[in-house]
């Protein structure tokens, strides 16, 4: 319940402020984004299989946006930060996409 | 009831009184929301500031590739415009020469009316002395004085192919019938043309001799309306 308000209130908030991003953090928030999606639908997944553990989701959550962003400023610091982004984009799409799978399994038994 | 009412109340009593845990997850998927809202609304300006350093340069190098194809199109195209617009220049002068060639020549050979300055010549014969030949004789000498339009009385162009006949004891001016009294108006130096009737052994004293009379004007304006019959030439082809 709590996290749904959050969730909501955030929205509200983005909604509402209509902050631009300020140009360092530019490159890395899509990722972290993407990152911190990862997260919670790990986050839902565990949810369903009745394993779900507060701390578990924090660090991970976490930890994925911190390593994600850190990954593409390593890039950009390389010359290669569209080519990381975009593979750290692929790594967690497929995360996600097996998460998902495995709710779907979950719910639909399909 | 009291079985299943313990763990609902349970349940309450975990929202109201919620976890330090529960609030940081609150917190981080509040801040998720917050930053897919941002980052969404933020996507929606067309500026360039979110794209990368490399993607900027291999942009800008499209964008000069496609700058260098355009300005050489461009540069074709000025060439080519400024060739039609001397072509076009040309051919307004060519045009225009052409048109007073033709407005001059449509004069010479009667084709338009005329006006400017020149003299009328009345010539009276009652004695009908007045044949073919001394009516071209007098044309011929308005011709030597520089006359550069003739009409006969207002109906006879006089033009290169006109003739002259006798027909009847009328005269026939390419093909039309003049009658008595005869008016030559002629176009021309007014000077010239009336001095070149008067001089002694001129028209006016040939029509003397045959009994008539030639009375001549000279005026600031002749206007002669009458047209020759214009024949598209049958043998004589343009070299």
């Amino acid at each position: 319940m709590i996290p749904v308000i959050g969730l909501a209130f955030g929205i509200i908030a983005g909604l509402v402020l209509q902050p631009t991003v300020p140009t360092a953090l530019q490159p890395y928030l899509p990722i972290a984004i993407v990152a911190a999606l990862d997260a919670v639908i790990g986050a839902l997944r565990a949810l369903g299989e009745r394993r779900f553990d507060d701390r578990v989701f924090v660090v991970s959550f976490i930890s994925n946006v911190v390593i994600a962003a850190f990954m593409v400023y390593l890039g950009d610091q390389l010359g290669v930060g569209s080519q990381l982004s975009t593979g750290v984009v692929v790594v967690l799409g497929i995360r996600i996409f097996s998460n998902a799978a495995a709710i779907r399994r979950r719910i639909f038994h399909a | 009831m009291p079985d299943h009412g313990l763990p609902a109340r349970q349940g309450w009593r975990e929202l109201l009184r919620p976890r330090a845990s529960q609030i940081i997850v609150a917190v981080l998927i509040g801040a998720l929301a917050f930053a897919i809202t941002v980052q969404v609304s933020d996507d929606d300006s067309e500026d360039y500031s979110g794209v990368r350093g490399d993607e900027l340069v291999e942009l800008l190098k499209s964008l000069d590739v496609a700058n260098g194809r355009l300005a050489t199109q461009l540069d074709e195209l000025t060439v080519t415009r400024n060739g039609l617009l001397s072509s076009t220049q040309r051919s307004e002068r060519a045009e225009k020469q052409a048109k007073r060639r033709a407005e001059d020549l449509s004069i010479l050979a009667g084709t338009a009316g005329a006006t400017g300055p020149g003299i009328e010549v009345v010539i009276k014969d009652p004695d009908r002395q007045i044949d073919a030949p001394a009516l071209l004789d007098a044309i011929e000498e308005l011709r030597d004085a520089g006359a550069e339009a003739i009409a006969i009385n207002g109906v006879a162009r006089v033009v290169a192919q006109t003739y002259f006949l006798d027909d009847d004891g009328q005269i026939r001016v390419g093909g039309r019938e003049i009658k008595r009294p005869y008016r030559i108006e002629a176009i021309g130096a007014s000077q010239d043309l009336a001095e070149a009737v008067r001089i002694r052994g001129g028209l006016t004293d040939r029509v003397a001799n045959r009994g008539g009379t030639a009375t001549v004007v000279r005026k600031d304006k002749v206007t002669i309306t009458a047209l020759a019959d214009v024949k598209s030439p049958e043998y004589a082809r343009p070299k």
